[in-house]
């Protein structure tokens, strides 16, 4: 693979910015924020000694719901063999996006209800989100990200293609706590993933992922797993 | 897809004197595969050829073929220059060629994503991917042989009816095509060949300059970004493809579109997005076609001698650009 100075329109320094876009989701991502990147200006790559291949990125990434678009210095170390990229960023503004009132009120509204938040199919297959789920569909980016980052290799570019289900659990914690069954869409091997996983969300902490196990590949899937 | 069935039967009966379909295969389920042929009535007109609906779950892609259609002959009776490309060319549009697998896509949630066709495969699992299984490098990058892939690329190349279809109808009439043109989502790109990192077509930086300015006008219509260049370079390699193999076949104009969007809701387009999506992937076609349509033809020849013309010139420039 190529070393040095990369153009910034070719797909090596777009997989690497696809894994930094994934990480600052992990970081700093909640039902009403979610990054993506918005233009790659330059890149860069060596070779590490024996360990693996390390992008130097200059990129800007925007805040879907808010429309913010920061500029961010990225490192991306893809390691040589398995495991997962590190990833270190620094973006302009990005620490000091609070989190948003209607991240409270909507953490706020699940901690007092009775009932549990249960949705399927985010999108559904006309791309169509109830207004009420799409923070649901949003924790769903935030927590794909985590398995996304963690799968990332010079070889991939993830997006989330959809929610298939995520139920609401009961939890005595402050944080609030969801059963997730995600299909994640490769652009590379054009191939979908499917992974549940478990995760906590507060307005304080963030989002962290308890558990999670990857499905195996369905050829005809008639039923989707439920999360229970 | 029994509305879009409808739809193409119901628009070449109201424009009879221009449109006429032309049935040209059938899928592995047995259900026929065609296109819609549009233009002013002459005998060995140029072509430009567009098809969609490859891949099953790119919905937006037949829904581009059907607005395309919608679009030229709305506006060929009141807008001289579509009225001089419907004289001089004809314009062959397949809405859906991979019929079993879109029908596929629409059963119900679970099957929303699927990708290939419907054939059986040898180990078990259903499908190849129809864009793997042309004849151009078959088989080479870009491919998986497991069988259960979503990139299995056939058993052998064009083994599939619906590859098969295309190749050999295309066949029949690939020296008066100018412009070949194959519809996908998602990811905002314009692809030129070849899928193959070690092989450059002859007119590649041409189709490079053409490809960005499509790209550019696209832009201006609704601000999206599309990026232009070959496979291997912004996206991946791979081999098998459609386009690569009317290249091949010595179409000059070869262009894969990758329509909206950049992988916020892939494949599954919201409704609101299908009308613009559509619009500025038009913008890109008409620009591709109009460049290709002025460099064989005089713009003041009458329709008739600029028919025949326009074949010579294009026979000249195809065998000049091999």
């Amino acid at each position: 693979m190529e070393t040095g100075e990369l153009n910034p329109n070719h797909y090596p320094v777009r997989r690497a910015a696809n894994a930094v876009q994934h990480y600052i989701n992990t970081q700093y991502g909640s039902p009403f924020k979610v990054f993506m990147v918005e233009k790659v200006h330059s890149g860069y790559a060596e070779d590490i000694n024996n360990t693996g291949r390390k992008y130097q990125l200059e990129i800007s990434v925007q805040e879907m719901l808010g429309n913010s678009t920061h500029k961010c210095s990225a490192e991306v170390l893809f390691p040589k063999g398995d495991g997962s990229p590190e990833v270190n960023v620094s973006c302009e503004e990005l620490e000091t996006l609070n989190t948003t009132k209607d991240d409270e009120a909507f953490y706020e509204k699940l901690k007092t209800s009775q009932n549990m938040l249960m949705a399927q199919y985010l999108p559904d297959s006309h791309g169509h989100i109830e207004p009420d789920m799409k923070p649901l569909r949003h924790l769903g980016i935030v927590a794909s990200s985590f398995i996304m980052l963690k799968e990332s290799t010079e070889q991939t570019l993830y997006n989330m293609a959809q929610v298939g289900n995520v139920t609401q659990l009961a939890t005595e914690t402050d944080e609030l706590k969801f059963d997730y069954f995600i299909l994640l869409h490769d652009m590379v091997s054009q191939e979908i993933i499917r992974w549940k996983l478990q995760i906590s969300w507060s307005p304080l902490e963030g989002v962290k992922v308890q558990q999670m196990e990857k499905m195996p590949h369905c050829h005809e899937c008639k039923k989707t797993p439920n999360t229970d | 897809m029994p509305e879009i069935t409808q739809w193409k039967s119901d628009i070449a009966s109201r424009h009879k004197d221009v449109v006429s379909i032309i049935k040209y295969g059938k899928t592995y389920e047995n259900r026929t595969i065609d296109l819609l042929k549009i233009g002013f009535p002459g005998i060995n007109k140029t072509i430009i050829w567009m098809d969609c609906g490859i891949h099953a779950r790119e919905w937006i892609s037949p829904a581009f073929c059907q607005y395309f259609i919608k679009t030229i002959l709305e506006s060929y009776k009141t807008d001289p220059r579509m009225e001089l490309l419907m004289k001089n060319m004809d314009f062959y549009v397949t809405p859906v060629l991979n019929v079993d697998g879109y029908m596929f896509t629409w059963i119900n949630q679970t099957t929303r994503l699927w990708r290939k066709n419907r054939t059986p495969g040898p180990c078990g699992c259903t499908g190849t991917d129809l864009n793997r299984n042309f004849y151009s490098n078959w088989g080479t990058v870009g491919v998986s042989f497991d069988c259960c892939s979503l990139t299995y690329p056939g058993r052998a190349p064009v083994s599939e009816p619906e590859a098969r279809a295309l190749t050999q109808f295309v066949e029949t009439i690939s020296d008066r095509v100018l412009a070949f043109l194959t519809i996908h989502s998602y990811g905002q790109l314009l692809l030129i060949p070849y899928g193959h990192p070690e092989v450059i077509a002859p007119n590649q930086d041409e189709l490079m300059e053409v490809g960005v300015a499509a790209a550019e006008a696209m832009e201006k219509v609704h601000g999206m970004k599309y990026k232009a260049g070959t496979s291997p370079t912004i996206l991946y390699e791979f081999s098998g493809s459609s386009r690569d193999w009317a290249r091949l076949q010595g179409v000059p104009y070869c262009f894969t579109f990758e329509l909206r969007d950049d992988g916020t809701h892939g494949f599954e387009l919201p409704q609101e997005q299908i009308r613009p999506a559509c619009e500025e992937a038009y913008s890109g076609a008409m620009h591709i076609i109009n460049h290709a349509h002025d460099k064989v033809f005089n713009n003041k020849a009458p329709a008739a001698t600029g028919a025949l013309w326009g074949t010579l010139l294009v026979a000249m420039v195809t065998k000049w650009l091999l």
